[in-house]
């Protein structure tokens, strides 16, 4: 599990590399709030181009970070899901809070 | 219906082994020629089930975990079990959404993910206390 991140244009870039499930749930937890909290952004895009596996407790993880983001008012975007990670996100609902794009 | 191949594995109720878990259960079906698809379908059912052995059943205290697979014909059947402190109302538990532990920003999906992932899901009490959870899925390759 790693975790990258850039700032530009206003725009908090968060790549997670890796396997989200309990064991890393911990970790990416961590990191991810030290990210939104050491940044000055007016939104949000994770890339999850090279997450290869998340279940329920990585949706648990977004939506935290979600509620954290929406206190502030700023948006959460998800680029570039795997099949199977888009499958959770979908089922989850969770782009409904959390859009897809690119 | 005759069983065609059989694996039992028991791994201590850490989550460290939750990988290892889903991975090898993942391993014994390539023989069944599942697609990508339906392989990582397995590996996000499994993972659920060992989760909620470990967070829920032990609490994360010492326990193990027993997972049992068959594959017959076509299909995988999956037992997943432990003997931790069990489910008091099944039916509740596996409405999406509830969860015991709501301060652990936990979903209460798991069972609904393991449901949609798989083609049928019973959950029951285990034999000797805690709990079995049940999966099969057909595999279409």
């Amino acid at each position: 599990m790693r975790i990258e991140n850039k700032l530009f244009n206003n725009t908090l870039y968060i790549a997670i590399y890796g396997e989200l499930d309990e064991y890393t749930a911990v970790y990416t937890r961590n990191e991810l709030d030290k990210l939104i909290t050491q940044n000055e952004m007016k939104r949000v895009v994770v890339d999850l181009s090279e997450l290869t596996f998340m279940d329920s407790t990585g949706v648990g993880i977004m939506i935290g970070r979600f509620k954290k983001l929406k206190a502030k008012n700023i948006p959460i975007f998800i680029a570039n899901p795997s099949k199977t990670v888009d499958k959770i996100f979908t089922m989850t609902g969770l782009y409904e809070i959390m859009p897809k794009i690119g | 219906m005759k069983v065609d191949n059989e694996m039992i594995l028991t791994i201590p109720a850490l989550s460290k082994n939750e990988s290892f878990a889903r991975s090898a259960v993942a391993a014994f079906a390539v023989e069944m020629d599942p697609s990508l698809e339906e392989i990582n379908d397995i590996k996000t059912a499994v993972c659920e089930a060992v989760t909620n052995s470990i967070v829920h059943g032990y609490d994360r205290q010492e326990g193990f975990i027993t997972i049992r697979a068959k594959i017959m014909g076509k299909t995988l059947h999956i037992e997943i079990s432990d003997n931790g402190v069990g489910i008091n109302d099944i039916s509740k538990a596996r409405q999406p959404y509830f969860t015991t532990k709501p301060e652990e920003e936990r979903t209460g999906m798991g069972f609904t993910v393991m449901e949609t992932f798989m083609d049928s899901l019973e959950v029951a009490p285990n034999e000797n206390g805690g709990v079995k959870v049940i999966m099969r899925k057909t595999i279409k390759g």
